[in-house]
């Protein structure tokens, strides 16, 4: 086993990591920076609980995670969240255009993609509901597998699956809402046809 | 493999869930079907638009409080 000066020196180098979920998950930089400094201080005092050779970086999300539901989230009122029906598959890629486009051999949808700031992916992904938000996060953003975010998220792996299917579609739904209330999606080609 | 199956299994393939197998199945219709080939190189391009956008850097005062919390030289650079 490390020491723990070791340890807290490995653990150091997932802080931007962890301070970017403890943002999406609270919404909010001062919250954020006091749920990454207490998940630090709790990995610090329990660091015998960790196994060497496992999954540093999943143990620390785990414990932020677990902070975040246990004793943080209780204490504060919550924005709202909107669950959103289900939508069709290819949801973001029919809107903009790509079937017709991958059939007449272009690809101008990724270009919007490219296009679509900072602000609008953040928004798009904290407007989730929370536990849809958890997945795609882990999944998307910090690449974790299914069975780690079963572990991190206390859930069967069967519920991660299902988070992260209506998770990303949903985020698509309000990628889509936020980047058109923006004015940053292009004049749909049928549109005030003269 | 039709075009349906191609979608239901497409999280799993992008997400390296399947088997050899399954894989090479549906690695053979995005070879054979543009329209689905197009929307798998889609939520692939999303993903990392996702990925790279929600990077946030640490306030170099929360670093420093954590850094002194656990007993760390404060200013050291990672």
């Amino acid at each position: 086993m490390a020491d723990q000066a070791q340890f807290a020196e490995l653990a150091m180098s997932y802080m931007d990591a962890l301070y970017s979920a403890a943002l999406r998950m609270t919404r909010n930089p001062a919250d954020a920076e006091d749920l990454v400094q207490e998940t630090y201080l709790r990995a610090y005092r329990g660091f015998g609980g960790f196994k060497e050779g496992t999954n540093l970086k999943a143990w620390l999300y785990k414990i932020l995670t677990n902070t975040f539901i246990n004793s943080y989230r209780a204490k504060k009122r919550r924005p709202e969240e909107t669950d959103l029906d289900d939508t069709e598959d290819f949801y973001l890629y029919r809107r903009l255009g790509g079937l017709e486009a991958a059939a007449a051999d272009k690809t101008p949808e990724t270009e919007v993609l490219e296009s679509i700031p900072e602000a609008v992916v953040k928004e798009a992904l904290e407007a989730l509901p929370e536990q849809f938000r958890m997945a795609v996060m882990l999944a998307d953003v910090e690449g974790f597998s299914y069975k780690e975010i079963a572990d991190i998220t206390d859930v069967p792996i069967g519920t991660v699956m299902s988070r992260l299917h209506r998770g990303r579609k949903q985020l698509q739904q309000r990628l889509w809402q936020f980047a058109d209330e923006r004015g940053l999606l292009p004049e749909p080609a049928t549109a005030g046809g003269s | 493999m039709d075009c349906e199956k191609a979608y239901h299994r497409m999280y799993h393939y992008l997400d390296g869930e399947l088997t050899v197998w399954r894989r090479w199945v549906i690695t053979r219709h995005l070879d054979r079907c543009p329209p689905c080939a197009g929307g798998y190189d889609f939520e692939i391009e999303l993903r990392q638009v996702i990925a790279s956008r929600c990077r946030d850097q640490v306030p170099p005062d929360l670093r420093r409080r954590v850094a002194d919390a656990l007993g760390l030289p404060a200013d050291e650079e990672h």
